[in-house]
């Protein structure tokens, strides 16, 4: 609860054009598979899915 | 020798404070649900601490009628002990914390350890008093002194709780698409389909209505909020394991009217025992305001 700095470790999208940056970027064909991919690096980086539209989600560690 | 102790004008004022010093640190020890001190080595701890306490307190008058006056210095020492109590409470706390899977706080801790160390005081309080009252009355003054004191530590011991400042109202989990609201709060953000199912079956909501301007305040401190969130943990269990980020209970508030928004995951779903488990969290010490006493802010909050 104290002051949260969120990180972006990973960005998953079906829209490759709409995206450029420095964290690293998961291209999926569909938003099935872009939400599988979400679910498994959720579980691995331990860090949380955020949806910021609906062709991207972002990878977000709170701390 | 024996007669010789059972001679001293001061030994039975003394052992008459000796043993209501221990009653009141027995009295004053419970482990609740929060578990804590644990049994049975935290107990072990606090009572041989609160022994040395009492017989600190019940020492120090006698040693004054004996002309003895630097022995008072040594209550000083005392403070400085149980100050190390406190810290010694809060460097254990803080270290299970990061273990937790919902954390105290900060400023709850902060409470926890405070109360470790008012209550020897309290301790030393009652030692003091029960032996002065045998000396100055016969044994009944100093029993009845004890027996007051024990009552005025035992009021002593347990402050407010949040259902004096709030009222407490159920609310429903609402999951719009990737937003998370309780009634009308919005909560937070989840991109997971599988977190959104899974809040959607398992979360369960509940509004906090302060009752005036000093609530609103008060419950608007992060370090209250966590407070609520763990009790409700401990209490209810929760919904999640590490590496579970998007199944994390939250509070948030609503800036318009300063009531908080509470989503948890309780394992028991049972309405009524939230509502008095939220209702019984503790209100931080360190965190309680009254901007109303202020004189220049008399108006709203």
């Amino acid at each position: 609860m104290t002051s949260q700095i969120g990180q972006i470790l990973a960005v998953i999208t079906v829209a490759k054009d709409s995206i450029a940056g420095g964290a690293p970027i998961f291209v999926e064909p569909t938003k099935e598979r872009m939400q599988q991919t979400a679910f498994t690096l959720e579980k691995i980086l331990d860090a949380m899915v955020h949806e910021v539209s609906e062709e991207t989600l972002i990878v977000v560690r709170h701390q | 020798m024996f007669k010789q102790l059972l001679a001293n004008e001061f030994v039975f004022p003394l052992l008459l404070g000796f043993v209501f010093g221990i009653l009141c640190r027995v009295s004053l020890l419970r482990t609740d649900y929060r578990q804590y001190p644990t049994y049975p080595h935290g107990k072990i701890i606090h009572v041989s601490l609160g022994v040395i306490a009492s017989a600190l307190g019940a020492l120090a008058i006698p040693a004054l009628l004996k002309e003895n006056y630097t022995a008072v210095t040594f209550l000083t020492v005392a403070a400085q002990q149980f100050r190390d109590v406190r810290n010694m409470e809060r460097t254990t706390l803080s270290e299970i914390d990061k273990q937790e899977l919902v954390p105290r706080g900060g400023p709850y801790i902060e409470g926890i350890a405070m109360v470790f160390e008012g209550r020897n005081y309290l301790v030393m309080f009652t030692s003091l008093a029960t032996t002065t009252a045998m000396i100055l009355f016969q044994w009944w003054g100093g029993l009845l002194m004890g027996l007051i004191a024990l009552a005025i530590s035992t009021k002593l011991k347990s402050g407010k709780t949040l259902q004096q400042i709030v009222d407490v109202v159920p609310a429903p989990v609402r999951v719009e698409g990737k937003d998370l609201y309780v009634g009308d709060i919005y909560i937070m953000n989840v991109g997971l389909q599988d977190s959104q199912n899974v809040i959607r079956e398992q979360g369960r909501g509940y509004i906090l209505v302060p009752k005036d301007a000093n609530a609103k305040v008060t419950i608007s401190h992060p370090g209250q909020r966590q407070a609520i969130l763990h009790d409700v943990a401990t209490q209810l269990g929760v919904f999640t394991d590490s590496g579970e980020p998007s199944l994390t209970p939250l509070v948030k508030r609503d800036l318009h009217t300063g009531r908080l928004g509470v989503f948890l995951l309780p394992q028991v779903k049972d309405q009524d025992r939230a509502l008095s488990v939220i209702g019984a969290v503790p209100i931080l010490e360190s965190v309680f305001r009254m901007p109303q006493k202020s004189k220049t802010a008399k108006q709203e909050v």
